[in-house]
């Protein structure tokens, strides 16, 4: 599939016009208010309880509509929102250092390449600060100064100190504040929580989205729940890369299904990766491990100068290793932004000079560090991210360097919304990573937190009600609901009945390796071709080859697999033409043939300054662009130099 | 070069079912794989024969979204310390070793299928108390009420708690005591959870008992294989914090 066609400009009509600092408060003004006798016979149902899903579906059940939440996992407590360690930008300026919501929204507008929409990202960073308020009143312990006071601390480039942070579990101690006010609703008895389920379909009934079809995961029912609108916060979709940060459980299922009822997929080639994760041990490698950035402050990255140098680090001599971070860019050194370190170390690793299992590992040495500082100096500082690294490879940092290596880590592309965070379906409401709104090509760390809180406590809870004050939208066709129902029970039958010979993990690998190689760090016109005449292929052979043992009516974790890969496919097909289409460099997206004289990311503002919002069609992909005005922030080229 | 292990796994195909140990031979496995890795390994080999794989709890992998947990060898987690199943590696076994593995055991953790536990109860405990009561949007500068930085540095230790049930596992008496001492530590520590700390403390307790959970005889068991550490005292402050709310 290399084909597709254009379709009508698509654009945001939300959005208020006049100053970008006025226009949500507007928005809040205009949006119609729900009597609160009428808002109980409202029903909405959340899928995912991550920070979007969690705050939006305590915040609607305190508002009190009647929700009803779905999570895969055991308990909403374990969304992967949990593990997010650095921390979360907020625009307080407590530092007096310049900081100001003008600075927040120029600093990701800028960091996501100028392919962010302004009137979102400027609503983001006004938000930001109420975040921190509401968290805080929750009991989120963040750390404190000894006067009391919270302490931040500066993170990915930006100049002020604007990150607010919880030791190294951020992503934790927000979730659970958000996972404590919905376990105070579930008792409250507005939110009906569903844990052990996962949504297969959506229905659209009349035009808009009425409902969904979900299986119990424990017994296998397929069941149906209908409402008067639907929000999804189901994550994204960096799994399809088998191999990522993500949690084994995360896919795209639900954004999928949805893509596939109408809902446009937007920027799905922009993918994020993070330079410092632990490389891959061997071929049964079943996740990778993310270590924080801030190693790369002290750590100095290298590799040997010879290709195939197979010595142990310590018998290299100092002439023959390659700092090559420091000598590419000595400006910034080891402190490149991420997707530079990134493909700076993809680059030395292709030469045959990486190290480790399979040669994908390059060295962060901290020899100079703890001869300069001192072990315990060192010990200090990560002493926690060292006996993570030592935990998982065996080795010590202090006495061999760490091998590290590139990982997918976050998605910025979703289902498209428009301010209000509605989709291209009406009812259908998509927040967090799930969307697309907020942080361009590219997010800078600790901004996806904040993104997910801002959306679900006090965005979404405000545009949902303009959308359910203009209800009620009429009986639900029975016949929408059946055939949904019908598609997902063929689906599994189909899964199930095939009895081949490759487990569905070996084919997500597969896939997952194919996406890494080809529509990875770097992609070329070339690599981008095989991957879109390969993926139809391997899918192919999929529903032809595939092994699901048991049942539908119990808990099958296989099965479950199997139905999440099959989407997978679908994805990474558009994932490689929308990649392919944009033959522009930009963020996350660096095209082989599209960079500067010094091989540094070239965007093409004339042709590509718009969201790629997708349609689905059964003739293939229907284009839709949404023009990007930039009225506040000049677009500029960036520079790490 | 890799090892050799015997395995001897729990298989229970649902909660109606007696269950019982069943053996497995895993060959050629790699130290650095993890203790989840290797029975992914073992899985993909018994749904190639037909067989039904073993089921178990797993998510992030990166010990904290606390969805992993089995007993093995007798030890919830394993007997490497501060370590989520989903963090053991296997070069912490030797070769040719016989490893046993089965799931929480407590009667308000009853077993879903094999590995895989039911623990909801923990979530009522929640529900009872275990929050701030404030609406989104009501909340006060954050600014306006400061924290000691011992206090918040203590509450956040409580607060590091991934919910993951192992010290119920390891408690003779099947105590869901450190879990339920742990968020009553955590919220009772800052000025944001006082308007509320008498009667969490009493009604966690009180739902604590109400799912079947044992009492605390202090025999730190639990203490001992918990993942994040979470001290003993935190069970003194909860009896502290009950005593007092109930008088």
């Amino acid at each position: 599939m290399t084909n597709y066609t254009v379709g009508e400009p698509i654009r945001d009509t939300r959005a208020p016009e006049g100053p970008i600092e006025d226009r949500w408060e507007k928005r809040k003004f205009s949006a119609k208010l729900v009597n609160p006798a009428n808002k109980r016979k409202l029903h909405v149902i959340v899928v995912g309880t991550g920070l979007a899903g969690g705050s939006a579906a305590a915040t609607l059940g305190e508002l009190g509509y009647n929700v009803t939440s779905f999570c895969y996992q055991d308990s909403p407590r374990r969304a992967h929102s949990i593990a997010a360690q650095g921390g979360i930008n907020a625009a307080k300026n407590y530092r007096g250092d310049g900081d100001s919501i003008y600075r927040l929204f120029y600093d990701t507008v800028k960091g996501g390449d100028f392919r962010a929409r302004e009137s979102n990202v400027y609503r983001l960073a006004q938000v930001s600060v109420n975040i921190i308020d509401q968290a805080v009143a929750q009991g989120v312990p963040f750390a404190r100064e000894y006067g009391g006071l919270l302490d931040t601390r500066s993170f990915g480039g930006a100049q002020v100190s604007r990150t607010f942070y919880a030791r190294g579990q951020t992503g934790q101690q927000l979730l659970l504040g958000a996972y404590q006010a919905l376990e105070r609703q579930i008792a409250a008895g507005t939110v009906k929580m569903n844990t052990r389920h996962e949504m297969l379909d959506l229905i659209v009934s009349d035009g808009r989205a009425r409902g969904v079809i979900v299986r119990d995961m424990v017994t296998g029912e397929i069941e149906r729940h209908l409402a008067d609108a639907v929000v999804l916060a189901s994550g994204g979709y960096g799994n399809v890369f088998f191999l990522s940060t993500n949690a084994k459980g995360c896919n795209t299922t639900a954004i999928w299904r949805a893509h596939r009822r109408g809902a446009m997929f937007a920027n799905p080639c922009y993918t994020q990766i993070h330079p410092t994760c632990i490389p891959v041990s061997g071929e049964y490698q079943s996740k990778l491990t993310l270590m924080s950035e801030s190693l790369r402050n002290d750590g100095r990255v290298w590799v040997p100068v010879k290709a195939g140098d197979d010595r142990p680090a310590s018998q290299i001599p100092e002439d023959e290793r390659d700092y090559y971070l420091e000598r590419i860019y000595p400006a910034f050194g080891n402190l490149v932004p991420r997707d530079i370190a990134s493909r700076a170390a993809k680059n030395v690793c292709d030469e045959g000079r990486g190290v480790g299992p399979g040669g994908l590992g390059v060295y962060l040495d901290f020899a100079d560090a703890i001869r300069r500082l001192g072990r315990e100096a060192v010990e200090k500082k990560y002493g926690n991210l060292f006996e993570m690294y030592e935990r998982i490879t065996g080795e010590d940092p202090y006495t061999q360097p760490m091998r590290i290596y590139p990982a997918v880590h976050y998605t910025m592309g979703g289902l498209w919304v428009d301010y209000d965070l509605q989709s291209t379906i009406p009812g259908l409401f998509v927040i967090g990573e799930a969307n697309f709104s907020d942080h361009g090509a590219n997010r800078l760390g600790a901004s996806a937190l904040m993104q997910g809180l801002a959306d679900g406590y006090f965005v979404l809870p405000t545009t949902i009600g303009d959308y359910l004050a203009n209800g009620p939208y009429g009986e639900i066709d029975e016949q929408a609901v059946a055939e949904a129902e019908t598609a997902v029970r063929e689906k599994i039958e189909r899964l199930l009945s095939v009895d081949g010979d490759r487990t569905p993990d070996s084919y997500h690998r597969e896939l997952g390796k194919l996406m890494w190689d080809y529509c990875g760090m770097e992609r070329t016109e070339e690599s981008l071709r095989k991957a879109l005449e390969r993926i139809p292929e391997l899918r192919e052979e999929f529903w032809r080859n595939v092994k699901v043992s048991g049942t539908a009516e119990e808990l099958n974790q296989v099965l479950e697999r199997a139905g999440r890969v099959a989407d997978f496919f679908d994805l990474a097909e558009l994932m490689c033409l929308d990649a392919l289409h944009r033959t522009e460099s930009c963020g996350g997206h660096f095209r082989a043939e599209s960079q500067d004289a010094d091989g540094e990311a070239l965007r093409d503002d004339e042709n590509f300054a718009y969201v790629a919002a997708w349609e689905y069609g059964e003739q293939g992909p229907v284009l839709h662009r949404e023009e990007l005005d930039y009225e506040y922030v000049k677009m500029s080229q960036r520079s790490y130099k | 070069m890799g090892m050799n292990l015997t395995l001897k796994v729990w298989r229970q195909k649902g909660p109606q079912d007696e269950g019982r140990m069943v053996t497995y031979r895993v060959e050629d496995v790699s130290p650095d794989m993890s203790f989840l890795e290797m029975l992914d390994v073992l899985n993909e080999g018994l749904i190639l024969e037909g067989d039904d794989p073993i089921a178990f709890d797993h998510d992030c992998r990166e010990g904290i979204c606390g969805m992993c947990g089995m007993v093995i060898n007798g030890v919830a987690h394993g007997e490497q310390v501060a370590t989520t199943t989903c963090q053991l590696h296997m070069r912490h076994f030797a070769d040719n070793a016989v490893i046993t593995i089965e799931p929480w055991r407590a009667a308000p953790f009853p077993v879903v299928k094999d590995l895989v536990v039911d623990r909801s109860a923990f979530d009522r405990i929640i529900q009872a108390g275990g929050f701030v009561s404030v609406p989104a949007g009501s909340a006060p500068d954050a600014h306006s009420v400061p924290v000691k930085k011992d206090d918040a540095d203590a509450a956040f230790d409580a607060a590091t708690c991934i919910g993951c049930g192992a010290c119920v596992a390891a408690c003779p008496n099947g105590s869901a005591s450190l879990f339920t001492a742990a968020k009553i530590t955590h919220l009772g520590l800052l000025p944001q959870g006082q308007p509320e700390r008498d009667s969490r403390a009493r009604a966690m307790v009180e739902q604590m008992d109400a799912e079947g959970f044992g009492g605390c005889t202090n025999t730190g068991e639990c203490t001992a294989v918990c993942p994040k550490g979470i001290p003993l005292d935190t069970i003194a402050r909860m009896n502290h914090d009950f005593l007092k709310a109930s008088r």
